[in-house]
């Protein structure tokens, strides 16, 4: 198994509110209404473009060994120290399918909806490059894994339907390191490594979309828990095709293919650079090139990748060495039954079922381990706004501080439950909880225990609290002045030197209603 | 059917192979002739029959995902031609590949 390390942290940005995605319909026409005073960097003169993206992704899918043989897939080994005949292209040997590569593949086909091929074969695309020793890379050419499909992107305002082409296996090539004069070094571990490429129609119409779209596609693998999409270690990469044309105009532009770029924030930054250079061009009068441009991320622009002016004849046939594939209905429909729920219907069922806003639904459901912590501990807690809050609020914080995810915290629901519910019951105030979170996570101890150690209980005594109510209201003379003369807002601040005093024990409203009642007292006796 | 000088250009730059020009000539006529032999095949009415890809009689032939042991980097190494610390090294290539 790859190593797990905490992914791109955990807000689901589909769902956050505060980052729209692409322009609707509706959107476009708000902006059109202020057009005078919008101030878009894309647009630098009056003429308008629409914007055509289509994004290949390829996804490593999470198997121990590689697709064609059983050498590992834990990223990270010493160079060259996971090959063999097979994944070197040695001559005499023979690939052999992984199942469970297989099996995910098409796992991932139908949670987009797609249409699984009852019959799969693979095919060789034959290239020359360092990394790829055989010098042709096995893929599948007319009978992808699964052909169509869709995926719904974006929040506000309804979701946009992306249509998908198709999702097709391959083995990944090895990796090239640049080092200068003296040539490239290959690493040969990676090569073989089961990739699932996902293509989609050229459906996406704004940068912004395109990362809207790669967010919710990272989150549906990460549910059918078939890869870890760790970017970093190129778990998860992502290539696009743009173009731009004027609206109405049915034939799509020249378009770039953009390569290298290692985030979600990156091949939105590019995608923009890209937008931006099409329409500049366009503008000048000047012609676009269809080109593969690479994104270089220092400088913050795309360049056109340095190569041959041949084109691409990467001559498929297909793989003798490997036999069809065919699936039954009933092993499509075992897989299907596996699927569990996607985040997008989790998403739905969190704002009916525990009635919390979209933007906190978005928030847990953005991380599948989350949003379970979350069902486990409003199994005793009656209050899921509250669950969610300390989930997006002081939990989160922690987990984030620590650069855990909320598995490593170690944090147990039963725990964070019962802190929960001493909040209910009065024992502790709001803060106090949040105090003791912290020594709750590190111990793993009993709240109940933590709080004992800590000392910490709230002062829900009326004979404990009347003291230091009338001592509060000895000290702070004008501030009980004021209150008497009308100024409602002094009791607040009489109510916060209370718990100032007991170290925050104080029951808040247990201060409130004595000092009322003190209050009064004084207030006839003034009278 | 003919092929062109061109084609057999094309084609042996694609395989990465450096002809003569008799070379050229011979292939270029070797090649037609090899394309017209094939093409006898489009003489068969298919129009009823399933694409064969496979001759062999075998379907869905797996293995279950499992690690086996990999080679020695040693022993890798020992097949390239060049090598530094651990890796194979290869003349540098500056662009990016032209696929993913």
């Amino acid at each position: 198994m790859r190593m797990k390390r905490r992914s791109e942290g955990p807000f689901y940005r589909i769902y956050n509110k505060h980052e729209r995605g692409g322009r609707s319909e509706e959107g476009r026409r708000k902006l059109d209404v202020g057009r005078e005073t919008w101030d878009d960097p894309l647009r630098e003169s009056a003429m308008e473009y629409e914007t055509v993206i289509g994004l290949e992704v390829h996804v490593q899918l999470l198997t121990r060994s590689k697709l064609f043989c059983g050498c590992s897939t834990l990223f990270g080994a010493q160079p060259n120290s996971q090959t063999c005949p097979v994944c070197l292209g040695l001559p005499g040997s023979l690939p052999v399918l992984n199942r469970e590569a297989f099996r995910k593949a098409v796992k991932v086909g139908l949670a987009l909806h797609g249409e699984i091929s009852q019959v799969a074969k693979f095919d060789r695309k034959n290239y020359f490059y360092p990394d790829l020793p055989k010098n042709y890379q096995i893929s599948q050419y007319d009978l992808p894994i699964a052909r169509g499909g869709w995926l719904d992107v974006g929040f506000e305002g309804g979701p946009k339907r992306v249509r998908i082409t198709r999702a097709h296996l391959e083995e990944d090539a090895g990796k090239l390191m640049h080092v200068g004069k003296g040539g490239s070094r290959v690493d040969f571990n990676r090569t073989g490594t089961p990739l699932l490429e996902i293509v989609s129609e050229p459906d996406i119409s704004s940068p912004q979309e395109a990362a809207l779209y790669l967010s919710e596609l990272k989150a549906i693998l990460l549910y059918l828990e078939v890869s870890d999409c760790n970017m970093e270690e190129g778990s998860l990469r992502c290539d696009a095709n743009i173009s731009v044309r004027r609206p109405g105009s049915k034939e799509l532009g020249v378009k770039s293919e953009l390569k290298n770029m290692n985030s979600f924030k990156a091949v939105e930054r590019a995608l923009e650079f890209e937008v931006s250079r099409h329409r500049r061009v366009l503008e000048e009068g000047g012609r676009l090139i269809q080109e593969t441009r690479l994104w270089d991320e220092r400088q913050a622009v795309t360049q056109p990748m340095r190569s041959k002016e041949e084109a691409h004849d990467y001559r498929y046939f297909p793989e003798p060495d490997l036999v069809p594939f065919r699936i039954s209905q009933a092993e499509v429909d075992e897989i299907r039954s596996s699927l569990g729920e996607l985040p997008r219907e989790r998403l739905n069922r969190f704002q009916t079922e525990y009635e919390l806003s979209a933007y906190d639904a978005g928030v847990l459901v953005s991380d599948k381990a989350l949003s379970e912590f979350f069902e486990a501990v409003c199994r005793a807690v009656p209050r899921p706004k509250q669950v969610a809050n300390w989930l997006t609020g002081p939990v989160l914080s922690e987990m984030n501080a620590r650069h855990k995810t909320i598995r490593e915290l170690g944090l147990k629901p039963e725990a964070l439950a019962k802190l929960l519910m001493r909040i209910e019951d009065r024992t502790l105030t709001n803060t106090m909880a949040k105090e003791i979170l912290p020594a709750l996570i590190d111990s793993g101890k009993d709240p109940d225990e933590v709080v004992r150690g800590k000392g910490l209980k709230q002062v829900s005594d009326a004979g404990a609290l009347e003291p230091v109510v009338e001592q509060v209201i000895r000290k702070n003379g004008q501030s009980v002045q004021d209150f008497l003369s009308g100024k409602e807002r002094a009791l607040g601040f009489l109510v916060g030197q209370v718990m100032k005093e007991t170290g925050g024990k104080a029951n808040p409203a247990l201060a409130h209603q004595l000092l009322l009642k003190a209050l009064a007292v004084k207030k006839g006796g003034a009278l | 059917m003919s092929i062109s000088r061109k084609d057999v250009h094309y084609i042996a730059k694609l395989a990465r192979v450096s002809l003569t020009e008799t070379e050229e000539a011979r292939l270029e006529k070797d090649l037609a002739e090899i394309l017209d032999y094939v093409a006898k095949l489009n003489q068969v009415d298919t129009s009823n029959i399933e694409p064969t890809t496979h001759v062999l009689s075998l379907e869905n032939i797996f293995r279950t995902d499992e690690n086996r042991p990999s080679l020695q980097p040693a022993e890798v190494l020992r097949i390239a031609p060049k090598k530094s610390d651990g890796f194979v090294v290869v003349p540098l290539v500056i662009e990016g590949k032209g696929d993913a």
